[in-house]
């Protein structure tokens, strides 16, 4: 019963779909492209030469067993990040649905922390966990529990986990409000009526119609946690202690940006790309099917 | 015309200091701030004021990665600055870099002042002297490290602050006693690799890496896991067991526990002297680094950390003249030797010692000539010249990775420094394969 508009001609689609083929080709296909040929190479620094190692890069990096145990580093980081930041999203949502009176300030406070910039907010964290001057850590020494995570691999994952997710509780809450405010009140009125309580309406109403703004956040959200979650762990850990923090995105930004070798920097972010392409397609192919619009 | 007056004005308001001047630019790139960074604009602009052809620009682009890292986009980009600070982890890849870099010792011979390569101290300048002789770039801030002894918190744990700390047998014991009287953090360390490692290695004459820790070829490999190294790491995995040692971070994060006077030793670089005499508020003292007696030729000489000046290519033969006069203005001994005295980095030369000794710095603040004698008592060997290794910021992560592994009693200093060893050795050899 769907609706489909077709074009005569093919100029107006064109020109329609211009911009975005433009964009994407400026800001994704010629990079992703720049990438996977110097993926290929071994170049100097400066640029001055480069020498041709064919999958020379990828050879040396998935014999190399501390790349490949941060695939697992990195599987646990993203789950923990997406867990820690859509369900803390989705319970101050429903919160802020349920408010009657004042919830334009709520709303306003809970998006503030999506302004902060993730390296600031990997300082502040730092900063409240600090082994020495940090406030939590002093409450935690109080409480008897000696709070170092500079040695402690699990405190270090949980630091770093924290100060990525905090952000994008944010940018979820947005989100998911919206999504509870399009939620017909009729329905909830009828299941009410029925005596269905709270809960139950959450679960088997609620719950269900949020499922395309739950997929898309997963989505998205995943994406975050594997790309842009280099500067939190930069400014907090520096992907330590031992290698606990070392997710696949950080090791890229390093071994280019710190350890200047462009080569297996740029096999790095191949491989990141394949890996979250894959990624992607499982959610569309699985997830997407429980989804209903 | 009320519009092109306006863009005249605009335009003009634009160029005028340039204009005014007439001076040629020369951008200078360092990684310093804080009090370090404020003595760095006085010398540049004590320059600037000393003569009217060129004009320094001092710019901070963040800590020495990064400085080096936007040194080397601006390069790519073709928007190098004409000095670029580059701390001497960096040293392999410039000097491999030869098309990027112009050879500090031609730019200042060129611009006129009468460049004597005598002049500086062998010890100091031979981290960034090539294979033929050639000082490639200008030392700036070169330091070794020293122990620095909280006084106070020697005495409040019922030990005598005059105890002889010369060698590490010493310091376990002192450790034991300071511990017994109640002090929380008896020893903690800044820079961990540089210190325990690099400069454990050639404070006691062992090769840190094999063809004289790279100086004499790409074809090095690390020879980190010697016995000498793996028992001084053992001996310090043992103290952070037992809580003796307090590990704090990679960098220099324990200065800030040692300056608010919460540890008793400290294991730093002589030039944490411009921090410490500004903010601790209790006694110190410098002594040398801690050997172990008995092991290697301990104690043969330590050596140099710290950053050079590196010249870029790319520029006008009049910017070049300015770059040049201001490096030779920075090793002049008088400008010298107050960087030494502000700072507690080494002098670049020995006229900058003498006149620091002349002036008697070193009689009215007792410990700080430590450094200097540490690091030239002894003529180097090739174990003690200093490092010269490709990638060698990433191979201090992986070696700060597995020093985390023993102080965390994960693994045996055996294990780490054999993992390092082998995690290391792939990196150099990439290096040797993009530098053929």
């Amino acid at each position: 019963m769907q609706k489909r508009v077709t074009f005569r001609g093919w100029w107006l689609p064109a020109l329609l779909i211009a911009p975005q083929v433009l964009v994407s080709a400026v800001f994704f296909f010629y990079p992703a492209g720049q990438a996977i040929w110097q993926s290929l190479f071994i170049p100097d620094p400066f640029g001055l030469s480069s020498q041709f190692v064919g999958l020379g890069n990828f050879e040396f990096l998935l014999s190399d067993r501390f790349y490949r145990a941060s695939f697992g580093t990195t599987a646990v980081f993203s789950i923990l990040v997406t867990l820690c930041s859509m369900i803390p999203a989705l319970f101050l949502a429903v919160i802020a649905d349920r408010l009657i009176k004042g919830s334009g300030v709520y709303r306003t406070m809970l998006i503030w922390p999506y302004a902060v910039a993730p390296a600031i907010a990997g300082v502040l964290w730092l900063f409240m966990f600090n082994t020495r001057v940090g406030v939590v850590s002093w409450y935690l020494g109080n409480l008897g529990y000696d709070w170092n995570h500079v040695l402690n691999g699990g405190e270090a994952m949980g630091l770093v986990v924290v100060a990525s997710a905090w952000g994008r509780i944010s940018y979820n809450f947005l989100f998911f409000f919206a999504a509870l405010q399009a939620v017909p009140r009729s329905v909830l009125e009828a299941a009410a009526i029925d005596g269905a309580r709270f809960w139950k309406r959450f679960w088997t109403i609620v719950l269900p119609l949020l499922s395309p703004t739950t997929f898309f956040l997963l989505v998205v959200n995943v994406v975050y946690s594997f790309f842009e979650t280099f500067g939190v762990i930069h400014t907090i850990t520096s992907g330590g202690p031992q290698q606990s923090t070392t997710v696949l995105v950080y090791k890229v930004f390093s071994d280019g940006f710190v350890g200047q070798d462009l080569g297996s920097s740029s096999a790095q972010s191949v491989i990141l790309l394949f890996v979250v392409g894959m990624l992607t397609i499982i959610q569309f192919k699985f997830v997407e099917k429980r989804v209903h619009y | 015309m009320k519009k092109s007056l306006l863009g005249a004005l605009a335009v003009s308001t634009m160029l005028s200091p340039v204009a005014a001047m007439a001076q040629t630019e020369v951008q200078f790139w360092h990684a310093f701030t804080g009090r370090l960074g404020e003595l760095v604009a006085a010398q540049v602009e004590e320059f600037n004021a000393s003569q009217s052809d060129y004009v320094v620009v001092q710019s901070h682009k963040g800590n020495y990665s990064e400085t080096l890292n936007a040194g080397i986009a601006a390069f790519r980009a073709g928007e190098q600055p004409h000095i670029l600070m580059v701390f001497e982890v960096g040293t392999a890849t410039m000097m491999a870099a030869s098309g990027a870099v112009r050879p500090a010792y031609e730019v200042m011979a060129k611009s006129g002042g009468d460049f004597d390569p005598d002049a500086y101290i062998g010890s100091v300048k031979g981290y960034y002297t090539s294979t033929d002789g050639d000082m490639l770039s200008l030392p700036f801030n070169a330091s070794t490290p020293v122990l620095w002894v909280n006084r106070d918190a020697m005495t409040a744990a019922g030990v005598d602050p005059d105890t002889d700390l010369s060698t590490w047998q010493n310091v376990d014991t002192v450790l034991t006693a300071l511990q017994e009287g109640g002090e929380e953090c008896p020893l903690v360390t800044a820079w961990q690799s540089w210190i325990h490692l690099e400069n454990f290695s050639a404070y006691h004459d062992v090769p840190f890496a094999t063809q004289d820790n790279g100086f004499a070829g790409l074809d090095t490999e690390l020879a980190l896991n010697g016995p000498a190294q793996v028992a001084h790491l053992t001996a310090m995995g043992q103290w952070a067991q037992d809580g003796k040692f307090i590990y704090t971070g990679r960098r220099n994060e324990g200065g800030a526990n040692f300056r608010a006077g919460e540890c008793a030793l400290f294991t730093e670089s002589s030039a944490g002297y411009a921090g410490i005499s500004s903010e601790a508020e209790f006694d110190f003292d410098v002594r040398p680094l801690p050997y172990w007696e008995g092991v290697g030729n301990a104690p043969q000489n330590t050596i140099i950390g710290g950053a050079s000046l590196w010249v870029m290519e790319g520029h006008s033969d009049d910017e070049y003249n300015g770059a040049g006069a201001f490096l030779n203005y920075l090793s002049s001994g008088d400008v010298q030797a107050k960087w030494h005295q502000d700072t507690g980095y080494l002098p670049i030369t020995a006229e900058a010692g003498d006149i620091t000794r002349a002036a008697g710095f070193y009689a009215k603040n007792p410990g700080t000539d430590i450094a200097v004698i540490q690091m030239t008592a002894k003529e180097p060997t090739a174990n003690s010249k200093g490092l010269r290794l490709g990638s060698f910021d990433q191979i201090r992560g992986i070696i700060d990775e597995e020093l985390e592994g023993i102080w965390s009693g994960d693994k045996t200093a055996q294990e780490a420094m054999d993992s390092a060893k082998e995690r290391g050795d792939a990196l150099l050899r990439r290096f040797e394969a993009a530098n053929r």
